[in-house]
């Protein structure tokens, strides 16, 4: 299996706070990643460290072959991320946003034409194309973001808990579409406080202050700490956090 | 290239969505260009003035009028003593109070001198100043006239020396020359500083910054593509200042054209510059508020427009150099009055591109696509 990304040792220190500590994982291509943990345990630190958003303090990582540390402009260009903060233009319309998105990552102009139906298309926005992204409930905007993401067909994409505040329903939807990357061969890198959907990751990982305490498929892990689903493995994890988001 | 286009093209079509801020940014400048220069107007009129004439006598008459004669001063009254003078001044009710001693027609004819008093209210130092210089010049006309008169006396002094200036490039010393120039540039300076700084803060709190900073935009790119839409918009004020003027002023500049709007986008590329930098410290808008708000009261009060540079102290002249709207304030008088050329100016063009290249260099520096 190629990996797409690889960390050893990568760890990030704010001063005398370790917020990842020594973090050492792999994650092959094409798999849907969960990366779950308390509030505060370290995932959005370390998911900036790979973003190439922040520089890691020591340790080695890679992401799409190529260095945190030196190359972070290489794996932008390779990788698509969407933030906890909705970040789409707000006083921008639904296919103005998804032609700035592609513009900036180098689309043909006439490739943009035809992604935007396409997307439109799979999201069932095709009449919304001139709404403002304002207007939009916000279910709909988190697809329309995810689908931003990944209008440059990276090879990784980014999720930092991309279903907060959504309704069952819609995420159910999201969830879809995240599948639908993962068969193109996209690799999802997930984090979320959702149990039902850590059970819809390939593998997962749990950070517990600031290193991973368990690491496997969903199966596995309900097996190793003898649990019947998730959300009761991440409660004995979590359960021996000291710190918390304050 | 490429990047740049879709950035313009999102900022432009962003300005266009927000009307209402788009008419602020150009009818709140157009209102206070109307407004101000009339209001901001040196010469002292209607200066009140009690008089307290002891002597009652034809010359004492005759200083009286014309001191009122001229539009400057309003009689405020006549009292009796000095005492109700000073009383009147107290209230409020009159900015001088001149006294007029007894005997002094005829110390005047006899000893060939007279004296006055004159109480200033020195509580609005401008009008008190200028008005008791105004009044100074008065007594002196008065005192040359009389002995113009007396010319055929035996008693005159030698003759006098008399000082007769001329006002050159603003030969009436109209106010408005002086100041519209000024005005716009402070004008110039609000939008520019404040709202480029205000737009990219405002990418930061609405976490849009963040997408941005995972994208392969270079820095400088995004900078740019930040700075152009309001160079843009700075110009546009500019030509709305000078057609409005020259409107309602009359206010034509001298100087040419090129000249004008080539030191302008050289001091907006500055300005500019420090809206980006405050904007690199500054987590929301509230805070990009205070920072520019000290910078512009202080560039509007220190930079020359109502008060002279030169007369300032030493420490404050060299921190004055340091201020963009300094130099452009002096380009503009300079332009719009005397009709200065390039080779005129280019001390404080040089200064302004230094200050310039120095904001922008520290505030790309500064920013960060990683926190």
């Amino acid at each position: 299996m190629e990996k797409v990304i690889q960390t050893e040792k990568l760890t990030k220190r704010f001063g005398d706070f370790v917020a990842c500590n020594e973090l050492s994982f792999d994650v092959d291509k094409g798999e849907i990643f969960g990366f779950l943990g308390a509030n505060g345990a370290g995932k959005t630190t370390a998911m900036r460290m790979l973003c190439g958003l922040l520089k890691p303090t020591s340790g080695k990582a890679s992401v799409a072959g190529f260095d945190v540390f030196t190359q972070t402009e290489k794996i932008k260009m390779n990788i698509g991320y969407m933030s906890q903060k909705f970040s789409l233009y707000d006083d921008l319309t639904v296919s103005e946003n998804i032609r700035f998105y592609a513009g900036i990552y180098g689309m043909k102009t006439k490739n943009i034409r035809t992604k935007t139906q396409e997307l439109l298309n799979e999201l069932g926005l095709q009449n919304e194309a001139k709404t403002l992204v304002s207007a939009l409930p916000l279910g709909w905007k988190q697809k329309l973001a995810f689908s931003v993401s990944i209008v440059h067909a990276p090879d990784i994409v980014f999720l930092d808990e991309p279903t907060g505040g959504v309704d069952p329903v819609t995420r159910r939807q999201f969830w879809d579409l995240i599948y639908h990357a993962a068969d193109k061969g996209v690799t999802v890198f997930v984090t979320t406080h959702y149990m039902d959907e850590a059970e819809y990751c390939n593998r997962v990982s749990i950070m517990v202050d600031g290193v991973i305490a368990a690491l496997d498929s969903p199966v596995n892990l309900k097996k190793q700490f003898n649990a019947d689903n998730m959300e009761d493995v991440f409660y004995q994890l979590a359960r021996k956090a000291k710190r918390s988001d304050n | 290239m490429r990047t740049l286009f879709f950035l313009l093209e999102k900022e432009f079509r962003q300005l266009l969505r927000r009307k209402s801020l788009l008419g602020m940014l150009i009818i709140a400048p157009a209102i206070q260009l109307i407004i101000m220069p009339l209001a901001a107007d040196f010469s002292v009129k209607n200066v009140s003035i009690v008089v307290v004439d002891n002597d009652h006598s034809s010359y004492s008459q005759r200083l009286i009028n014309k001191i009122t004669a001229g539009g400057s001063f309003k009689l405020a009254g006549y009292v009796s003593s000095y005492k109700e003078a000073l009383k009147m001044v107290e209230q409020d009710k009159a900015d001088l109070a001149l006294q007029i001693p007894v005997n002094f027609e005829r110390n005047l004819a006899r000893e060939n001198s007279g004296k006055l008093f004159v109480a200033i209210n020195a509580i609005e130092g401008t009008k008190a100043n200028l008005g008791g210089s105004y009044l100074s010049g008065i007594v002196k006309d008065f005192d040359d006239e009389i002995r113009i008169e007396w010319t055929h006396d035996a008693t005159v002094d030698a003759p006098q020396i008399s000082v007769a200036s001329s006002n050159w490039y603003n030969p009436f010393l109209n106010y408005n020359l002086y100041m519209v120039p000024a005005i716009l540039v402070t004008l110039v300076t609000a939008m520019s500083a404040m709202q480029s700084a205000f737009n990219i803060v405002q990418e930061k709190e609405n976490g849009t910054i963040e997408q941005i900073n995972v994208t392969p935009i270079k820095k400088h790119i995004f900078i740019i593509g930040k700075l152009i839409p309001f160079l843009v918009l700075g110009i546009i004020l500019f030509s709305l200042g000078l057609v409005l003027g020259r409107i309602i002023y009359h206010v034509v500049p001298v100087g040419s054209l090129i000249v004008l709007y080539g030191s302008l986008v050289v001091y907006l590329f500055a300005m500019l510059g420090l809206g980006l930098l405050i904007s690199t410290y500054s987590a929301t808008q509230q805070q990009a508020m205070s920072l520019s708000f000290f910078f512009i009261n202080i560039f509007n009060m220190m930079s020359g427009v109502f008060s002279s540079v030169d007369s300032m102290p030493a420490w404050a002249q060299a921190i004055v150099q340091t201020f963009p709207p300094s130099h452009f304030i002096k380009i503009m008088r300079t332009v719009v009055l005397k009709g200065s050329g390039f080779s005129d100016i280019s001390n404080h063009l040089i200064a302004i591109t230094i200050i310039g290249l120095v904001l922008n260099t520290w505030a790309i520096l500064n920013y960060r696509k990683t926190a």
